[in-house]
């Protein structure tokens, strides 16, 4: 996830002190993963350099001193851009599963064997998501229904894989 | 005084089933607590279908034991095993299991109609039911006039009005999309757990299995626990 340009979307709605912005974000996106205040205040810096925030104001209290950005006329054009341009899908193509598969093939181990172990510690995770979107609210259910869909695409991708072991493994060790 | 741990719901074992040359169960075994949910899974034709008939008492199996409640199934007659069925298994298929003719609340009241109950109590009960499964607006239609997913729920509602301490679930999300069928999987556990029912769940679905509290696996006529496995 660009940082930066998440921060960026949230103050368009409206000008945001630094602390603010990583409670917005952390509410809205950081469900696992809370932003370090490090992070927010470096991303700012850089944003403010490329003139994509300004400061808005500056509270003076007993600690140190609160700046408040505000969004420019040229970081709104950078959301929009990035909003508006698809994100590349991922091509999954280096699979540390399907490594595994074939070592063990190719060193004469159970692969089945690894392959139900691995089904098992995915279906453990979905239902966890399950759990947890069952409880939670409709941002929790969005999340956890991306994260269930990608388990059920490797899941179905484990047992393809467990209905091809014979033909793989002829092919593997010829 | 010591107290023994409550036994097994539902045990079976070394299930064998022949269908002509096809051996459909090769040795099943399965086991189900008060209020589990386990999903059994396996890919078409692996036997998980045959599994759940010989564990509902449906097709009796060629040889193993089926003990439900401490209880020999394969040693009752076939109108005990009628008797079990209706009042304490309940079932919900993939298609076609509704009543046509009748509208959802007369299907819902159904099994509580045919255990001699009065069409009132019958329907009043049904109505409860029907409204943990949100349905409950559904009540005069004909099955003929609402969705898939809404006579899912009409069914499932159907499945527990009996109050049954084992419910069967073959493919009930089947003929479903992702959404709708999330739902009624929703609703399904939580009404069961809700009334500490136990749920056999056949799928072929990971996504529906995962609401489950655990797995086994049909694999050529042969089921492993998948929990116990690892």
């Amino acid at each position: 996830m660009s940082i930066g340009h998440t921060l960026l979307g949230l103050l368009e709605t409206g000008p945001r002190h630094g602390y603010d912005l990583k409670r917005a974000f952390d509410e809205k996106f950081g469900h696992d993963r809370p932003l370090h205040y490090g992070q927010v205040y470096s991303t700012m810096s850089r944003l403010l350099k490329n003139g994509l925030v300004e400061v808005d104001g500056i509270e003076a209290g007993s600690g140190p001193e609160r700046k408040r950005y505000a969004i420019t006329g040229a970081g709104v054009t950078d959301v929009e851009r990035w909003l508006t341009t698809p994100e590349k899908p991922e091509e999954y193509l280096q699979s540390t599963l399907y490594t595994k598969v074939v070592l063990a093939l190719l060193t004469r181990r159970d692969a089945a064997e690894i392959l139900d172990a691995q089904r098992s510690e995915h279906l453990r995770s979905m239902r966890i998501f399950t759990d947890r979107k069952r409880k939670g609210d409709l941002a929790d259910q969005l999340i956890c229904d991306h994260a269930l869909f990608h388990l059920e695409a490797d899941l179905r991708w484990l047992e393809l894989t467990a209905a091809r072991l014979d033909t793989l493994r002829k092919a593997v060790t010829r | 005084m010591t107290f023994s741990r409550p036994g097994p719901l539902l045990t079976a074992r070394d299930l064998r089933k022949a269908y002509g040359p096809t051996n459909a169960l090769d040795g099943a075994e399965f086991s189900i607590q008060p209020g589990e949910v386990v999903a059994v899974m396996g890919p078409s034709g692996s036997g998980k279908s045959t599994l759940l008939h010989c564990l509902a008492g449906i097709v009796p199996p060629d040889s193993g034991s089926i003990t439900y409640d401490a209880r020999d199934l394969a040693k009752m007659s076939d109108a005990r095993r009628s008797t079990l069925r209706r009042s304490e298994f309940g079932f919900v298929f993939q298609f076609g299991q509704l009543v046509p003719e009748l509208t959802c609340v007369e299907n819902v009241a159904l099994p509580l109609r045919l255990n001699g109950s009065s069409r009132k109590d019958a329907e009043r009960t049904a109505l409860g039911w029907m409204e943990r499964l949100e349905v409950d607006g559904l009540k005069g239609k004909r099955p003929g006039e609402v969705s898939g997913g809404q006579g899912q729920r009409v069914a499932v509602a159907r499945a527990l009005v009996t109050g049954p301490r084992l419910l069967f679930a073959d493919e009930p999300t089947g003929a479903l999309d992702s959404f709708n069928g999330d739902r009624v999987m929703e609703l399904l556990t939580e009404a069961a757990r809700s009334t500490n029912a136990a749920v056999v769940l056949v799928t072929h679905e990971t996504r529906v299995a995962a609401y489950a509290d655990r797995e086994v696996v049909v694999r050529d006529g042969k089921s492993r626990d998948m929990e116990r496995a690892v």
